[in-house]
């Protein structure tokens, strides 16, 4: 079994940092990716991408290129179109590629599995048509595609302005965007705008955004509430009341967005210890300047560990890559400082603006605990008020919820639904969410066909 | 003797045995509570197969084979009353149950044992052995590899999840109280009451069942009872929802009213470990797959790692107290087969009313010689 | 539902239940087909109700279709390939099998 000093999990931006750094310390170095190419969600198919969707994509896409092509041009080997389906606390990562499992060994593992997009649980957001605003970029840089009817975009978030006028530039049709986020945000936000004032470049871009949006003249709601997706067989429209009113305004495709959030399905297989951001509304895996985890060898760089975006992930990739060459004997203390000094300056001019944009983009009450007919669990059509339902019945976390209800037994193996239903059932039971947990992730990370896991021994040379 | 006292019985543990007695306790007429560990507990439940299972039971031990036998057959009813009071099918089908064989020797080595058990067991104890043709009979969909299958018209299979949920639904609506999230660790018994110290809780009560899984093991001698019992690992693997193609269960593959798949048949002594390993998971995997060629490409939504809960012989204690009476223990490894037995005969020996016949046989006392 | 910026560059032919249909190649086969205008990708197995991709980076799980006779593969984590057989209607069902969930 090919053995490696480190690998790490994941291409984006801190991924491909770690990889690029480990391997110019001179470790062995594995980078492992579900994709064809590496880039991660922010930096998608960035190598292949045609110049026109480049152009469009602007600056902040083109950024990518030079750590794409500086891990490219490191001695790291390249697993893509490789799925980690388990991770043992040996450090021991199973992948299935092309329909065959392997297996790698890994000395110092760093996982860079990056963000994912909030769940928005919204009456009707099961229909056909209703995608995430992470979705239209992905499908933009993925194959310079756009929808094609009339688009709504909802919700809050950077993201959601950020899509909203890359779709406006692309020539889609946006019917009006309709902001989510409660009044009562902004007025939580000014406190954090001083330090986020200390970092301009953001602010600029936002401010950015929000002018080409308004120049474009596209219906703008703001504050809006009882937000729902409409339609019997796929999207046909969106509702929601805004100033006073309400409104229905016909769609196709329906772009829901309600910030990102860490995606922890491999920290928490390792069982790790993890803790609830109030701010970020997510768990956040637990580490220290070195992406180092409660388990030895296993680090995490990046969004996985908290929502800081694409350059802070690089500098913690860095970071991270500098913890495990000390900790493999490649560093010195003092070398070990000397070279974290660049990125932890860099991480910590990135995580200026965070508190304010967690902030000003705090997700609306009803979306973070839905009403009792919306469904949370989409695989298992379990319903908010259903997840209610199990307390009384003695569940006091997500573990017994799931084996009473469903939610969360689907193939999404929890991913959709987890944070709302720790969510709900922390203010069902008054407690608060730390201590209600996550569910139990247990191995595969993704689903597997049977015959993959039946070939495990004979490769992995367990049999005889 | 429970006039003094908040309960006439207090039930430790809230899994499939303590929840089965539970419920037969307030449906008897007892205000009870259940003390039930928290959402990270051992749940032997959530690893459970959901086999009503009789075949190849109590092989040299003829008493427990009769009792599972009396538990399938208290079965019907039992599912029935559930139904009526929670409106929770718990999908019950009891059809009759294969053990399916790749091998011809172990096979004929099986129906050998069973042929033993049947004659021994002193009631009518129906089963065939079939070859392929026989066993596609039945569930067209097995490989070429199969050699053969035992069948008895006796095993069938639930739900476990619709199980657990329909009996604390049960007992909550006869008004029995469930408090979870409590860690039962002292308990005293004075002037024929118990108390129990949960946290910062005490609770008291006129009798007490331990039904705490493994946790019996360091109970039981709190009220002069014992319960040598080790974790036993099990691990399975689940299936996305799959079209119905398996309407029998087995005892390694059985297809859930919901579609999905469970596949499992492992004993591992590996301590309170209850994770999943490659070594299982893949022989299981390529088992499953030989005897049902079209799982092969299924996909695996989760493999699952859980407890048994083993007594040296295998087979349960069933006992009372003599220095603390009205204080009891169970223990079993087959919390669903013999779900209806514990809501049934044996909550009404808890009661008060007179030991079921076979119980002689269950004291744990048979490990003291 | 979803249509290319720029339409040119070279095709591929896939098989979607028994329709022929022409995409662009290199790309998603989720984006291809959402190009096609398929939709729904799916009924659940639960209750029937139809559903297409959501999140197209392989986490909502929505845009399973059965492709050359597997079950339950993700869409939007694969690329179109020319001869592509793929099954709408089957996407939770077992390989190879066409029967409505």
């Amino acid at each position: 079994m090919p053995m490696y000093d480190v690998i790490v999990i994941g291409a984006g931006p801190a991924g491909l940092s770690a990889a690029a750094k480990a391997s110019e310390l001179g470790l062995s170095v594995a980078v492992v990716d579900e994709q064809t190419t590496p880039g991660g969600q922010i930096y998608r198919n960035l190598e292949r991408s045609q110049p026109g969707i480049t152009k469009r994509l602007g600056a902040s896409y083109l950024k990518g290129q030079p750590i794409i092509s500086r891990a490219r041009s490191s001695a790291a080997d390249f697993y893509l179109t490789s799925t980690v389906w388990d991770l043992s606390s040996d450090l021991n990562v199973t992948l299935l590629q092309a329909g065959k499992t392997r297996q790698l060994q890994g000395r110092q593992i760093i996982a860079a599995t990056g963000a994912m997009e909030r769940a928005s649980p919204v009456p009707g957001w099961t229909l056909p048509g209703m995608m995430t605003a992470g979705a239209a970029q992905i499908a933009l840089k993925s194959a310079g595609s756009i929808p094609s009817g009339k688009v709504v975009i909802a919700g809050c978030g950077p993201l959601l302005l950020l899509v909203a006028c890359q779709l406006l530039d692309a020539g889609a049709t946006i019917s009006a965007v309709v902001e989510t986020a409660p009044a009562e945000n902004l007025k939580a936000a000014l406190p954090h705008l001083p330090q986020a004032l200390g970092a301009p470049a953001y602010l600029a871009r936002g401010l950015g955004f929000l002018a080409n949006l308004r120049l474009s003249g596209v219906p703008w709601y703001k504050q809006a509430e009882s937000l729902s997706v409409e339609g019997a067989d796929r999207v046909r429209a969106v509702t929601f009341s805004a100033d006073g009113r309400d409104t229905r305004i016909d769609a196709d495709t329906v772009l829901l967005h309600h910030g990102v959030v860490p995606n922890t399905q491999l920290s928490r297989l390792l069982r790790i210890d993890h803790d609830w951001s109030e701010t970020q509304l997510a768990w956040h895996p637990r580490v220290d300047q070195w992406g180092a985890t409660s388990l030895a060898g296993f680090r995490i760089a990046g969004d996985g560990a908290a929502i800081s975006g694409a350059i802070a992930a690089e500098a913690s990739g860095e970071l991270a890559a500098l913890g495990a060459a000390h900790d493999l004997g490649r560093l010195t203390g003092t070398e070990l400082e000397a070279q974290a000094r660049k990125p932890l300056r860099k991480l910590s001019a990135e995580r200026r603006i965070r508190p304010f944009l967690d902030a000003l983009y705090r997700p609306p009450a009803s979306v973070l605990l839905p009403d009792n007919d919306t469904v949370v669990c989409r695989c298992e059509e379990v319903t908010a008020g259903q997840i209610r339902a199990m307390v009384p019945l003695g569940c006091r976390g997500p573990s017994q919820t799931k084996f009473f209800s469903r939610c969360g037994m689907g193939p999404c193996q929890g991913r959709m639904c987890g944070l709302t239903v720790t969510m709900l059932l922390a203010d069902a039971l008054g407690a608060r969410a730390g201590e209600v947990g996550a569910f139990r992730v247990r191995a595969p990370l993704k689903p597997v066909p049977l015959e993959a896991i039946a070939s495990l021994a004979s490769d992995a040379g367990l049999h005889s | 003797m429970a006039g003094n006292s908040e309960y006439d019985t207090i039930v430790i543990g809230g899994g499939m045995v303590g929840m089965s007695i539970a419920y037969g306790l307030v449906r008897g007429g007892e205000r009870v509570l259940v003390l039930d560990q928290g959402d990270d507990a051992f749940r032997a439940a959530r690893g459970n197969f959901g086999l009503v299972w009789v075949q190849g039971k109590g092989i040299a031990y003829p008493a427990y084979a009769r009792w599972s036998m009396a538990g399938a057959k208290a079965w019907p009813s039992f599912a029935a009353n559930l139904h009526q009071q929670t409106g929770i099918d718990v999908q019950l089908s009891q059809i009759g149950g294969l053990d399916i064989y790749l091998d011809a020797d172990q096979l004929a080595a099986r129906a050998e044992k069973l042929r033993t058990l049947a004659d021994g067991v002193g009631e009518p104890y129906p089963f065939k052995v079939l070859d392929p043709a026989g066993v596609r009979e039945l569930c067209p969909e097995i490989g070429p590899d199969v050699v053969g299958a035992i069948f008895t018209p006796m095993d069938g299979h639930v739900s476990p999840l619709r199980l657990l949920r329909a009996l604390v639904q049960a007992f909550t609506q006869f008004g029995g109280e469930l408090r979870s999230g409590a860690d039962a660790g002292a308990i005293a018994f004075r002037d024929g009451v118990f108390t129990v110290t949960a946290g910062d809780e005490r609770y008291t009560s006129g009798k007490l069942v331990l039904a705490a899984g493994l946790g019996n093991r360091a109970l039981a001698p709190l009220v002069g009872l014992s319960a040598p019992v080790v974790p036993n690992r099990g691990q399975i693997l689940v299936t996305e929802r799959l079209r119905p193609f398996l309407a029998y269960p087995t005892g390694h593959v059985r297809q859930t009213g919901d579609g999905g798949v469970q596949i499992g048949d492992s004993k591992e002594d590996v301590g309170f470990d209850d994770g999943t390993s490659h070594e299982q998971l893949s022989r299981m995997a390529r088992q499953a797959a030989r005897m049902f060629p079209v799982l092969a490409g299924a996909n695996i939504i989760r493999t699952w790692g859980a407890l048994r809960i083993m007594t040296p012989d295998g087979f349960p204690i069933y006992q009372a107290s003599t220095d603390c009476p009205g204080a009891f223990v169970v223990t079993c490894h087959s919390g669903v087969t013999l779900a209806a037995r514990h809501a049934g005969v044996i909550a009404d020996w808890i009661r008060g009313g007179p030991p079921p016949d076979e119980l002689g046989a269950f004291s744990a006392e048979r490990f003291h010689v | 539902m979803f249509r290319a910026l720029d339409g040119g560059g070279a095709k591929q032919s896939i098989d979607v239940d028994g329709r022929r249909v022409q995409v662009r190649a290199g790309i998603p086969l989720a984006i291809a087909l959402l190009e096609a205008g398929v939709i729904p990708f799916r009924k659940t197995p639960v209750s029937g109700e139809p559903r297409a991709p959501v999140c197209l980076m392989g986490v909502c799980f929505e845009c399973r279709v059965a492709v050359d006779g597997r079950s339950g593969v993700q869409a939007c984590m694969i690329e179109v390939a020319d001869g592509m057989s793929v099954r709408i209607s089957s996407g939770d069902a077992l390989a190879g099998d066409d029967a409505d969930v």
